[in-house]
């Protein structure tokens, strides 16, 4: 067990400084979703038009995985078609399994694959695309 | 007490976790076993199984006899009068729910109050919402002071004449309080209310008396006290248990069954119904024969002397934060690493072969109290030593050194 597989330099970049921590206008989309093994929230907002996400930011507690990872999905979920964003949710999923998966448009996210080798964290470094996922389904109905 | 010779009985300590002799300090979730109990399962299993209460054969009655000598060993172990007075749960939860859905439900009305603290465990705190749900009753807090603890003067004025059920933990999971439940369960009697007492941290490492105490209820689990997953009891005072009425219905707990009406056992059997949880009723009496060989007032010293040692070696780390009171614990140190998340800091540790837990340990509430969305907790057992602590201090100066330099 490698504590570097884990805290990836890229990692800890998007823990120290993470993208798009802030809040939305009123009339975004919001979604909280609780980790409930340690208690952590986080609140995720989107922006949309026409079947697209134009903006997105994330807020609330968490642990450098949950919160790195919650950085990098509202990076790189910008500007995509709903159906675009659940596919790239999909490949973080298969990404969790410790599938070969890449993500061209963003790479940094490929350094969150070292959480496959700690399945106690999975779970932090998925809130952020569960909500994501919980976001656009709605939208979707 | 040797400690080398009790660990010699434990055999999953003697293994590696990532490269490292494993360092456990989490029984306060769930204790290690010792040969002597996982040995009386398999024996059990091997010698003596079969279903009790019924058979007329010789397994029937080897089987009868495990079950029913358990009883009276946790009985004795509690010091209540009588073993009927012991119904086997599933554990805490199910013992506590037991007395929610069966005594509290049925008692309180419209006006009524159940009086709790915000340290409780969602065990004991949830059953009790569903109830005042159910009921109409009002859920009442004991105030608690900045350390978590309270005063019995703010439980006299809580606990009203309106008051049906006191719910209380003997010790807390996150504090490591010792809460004064004798003094409380007095307050408790004088405004006509039933006393509760989660046992589930204070069963495994004091001497508890329940005619002492003069509690009501007392609910505690066999994992946390080196016995079996899966089992647990509720004591219950003869006179309460004799008026409550079974929750769960069907083989075991019946006397006459006729077509749309049917008769209960005595208690406890009323409560338990189906085929009980034999093997772990064995295997929790033999975690009592091991715990009282050893001495439950050693036991008690040995866990307090090591939280308070933590607690002291804690405190000289720099950006520590403990929770809790600084005096008089239980055998758990509560605390925060800097901005460093309860998770980050458990997992280094384990890089290092220690165990602690990180989250908002079942007390979702308390941690609200606290200010704390989640915490990191080390808790000690016979089988833990000062050296351990010392790894723990190490394991932390490296979690502190691997954050400081890749946050900065």
């Amino acid at each position: 067990m490698q504590l570097d597989d884990l805290y990836r330099r890229v990692i800890m970049d998007h823990y120290k400084n993470p993208r798009n921590h802030g809040t939305l206008e009123a009339d975004a989309v919001t979604i909280k979703l609780n980790n409930p093994t340690c208690g952590d929230s986080i609140a995720l907002q989107l922006q949309v038009e026409n079947g697209l996400v134009t903006d997105a930011k994330f807020s609330g507690e968490g642990c450098s995985i949950s919160l790195s990872s919650a950085s990098m999905m509202t990076e790189v979920v910008k500007g995509k078609t709903f159906d675009q964003a659940l596919e790239l949710a999909d490949k973080f999923s298969a990404l969790m399994k410790g599938e070969p998966v890449e993500f061209e448009d963003y790479e940094d996210i490929e350094a969150l694959s070292g959480v496959n080798k700690f399945p106690a964290r999975i779970k932090c470094a998925t809130l952020s695309w569960n909500a994501l996922r919980k976001g656009i389904e709605q939208q979707q109905e | 007490m040797n400690i080398a010779a009790i660990r010699e009985q434990f055999p999953i300590l003697h293994q590696e976790v990532n490269g490292h002799p494993l360092v456990y300090l989490d029984s306060a979730a769930s204790s290690q076993k010792p040969r002597s109990v996982i040995d009386a399962i398999n024996r059990y299993y091997e010698k003596d199984h079969s279903n009790v209460h019924r058979g007329v054969h010789t397994l029937g009655s080897r089987a009868t006899d495990a079950y029913e000598g358990a009883r009276e060993k946790v009985a004795s172990f509690l010091n209540a009068a009588l073993p009927e007075e012991i119904v086997f749960t599933r554990g805490t939860t199910t013992a506590l729910n037991l007395v929610a859905s069966s005594y509290a439900r049925n008692v309180c009305k419209p006006g009524d109050e159940i009086v709790i603290t915000q340290m409780e465990h969602h065990s004991n705190l949830i059953p009790w919402q569903q109830v005042a749900k159910a009921t109409g009753a009002t859920l009442k807090y004991i105030p608690l002071q900045p350390d978590g603890s309270f005063t019995l003067a703010d439980a006299e004025l809580t606990i009203t004449a309106n008051t049906k059920v006191v719910a209380m933990t003997y010790v807390s999971n996150v504090l490591g309080i010792v809460n004064p439940v004798k003094e409380v369960a007095a307050i408790a009697h004088r405004n006509g209310a039933v006393m509760v007492v989660d046992g589930a941290q204070s069963t495994p490492h004091m001497r508890v008396d329940v005619r002492d105490l003069d509690c009501d209820f007392y609910a505690f689990s066999g994992h946390k006290m080196c016995g079996p997953t899966g089992i647990g009891a509720l004591y219950g005072k003869k006179a309460l248990l004799s008026k409550m009425e079974p929750i769960e219905f069907g083989g075991e707990m019946i006397d006459y069954v006729d077509l749309y009406e049917s008769t209960w056992k005595d208690i406890p059997y009323r409560f338990e119904g189906g085929t009980p949880i034999i093997a772990n009723a064995v295997g929790l009496g033999a975690a009592i024969d091991f715990l009282q060989e050893v001495g439950m007032d050693e036991i008690d010293k040995h866990q307090r002397h090591l939280a308070a040692y933590a607690y002291d070696r804690l405190s000289e780390l720099d950006g520590v934060t403990l929770y809790g009171p600084k005096t008089d614990r239980a055998g758990l140190v509560t605390f925060n690493l800097g901005d460093v998340h309860p998770h980050d800091v458990a997992t280094v540790l384990d890089s290092e072969g220690i165990a602690v837990r990180a989250g908002h340990h079942c007390c979702q509430p308390l941690m609200r109290f606290l200010n704390v969305s989640s915490t990191a907790r080390a808790s000690f057992y016979l089988y833990n030593t000062e050296q351990e602590v010392d790894q723990l201090i190490a394991g932390l100066l490296k979690t502190k050194e691997f954050f400081g330099h890749a946050i900065g």
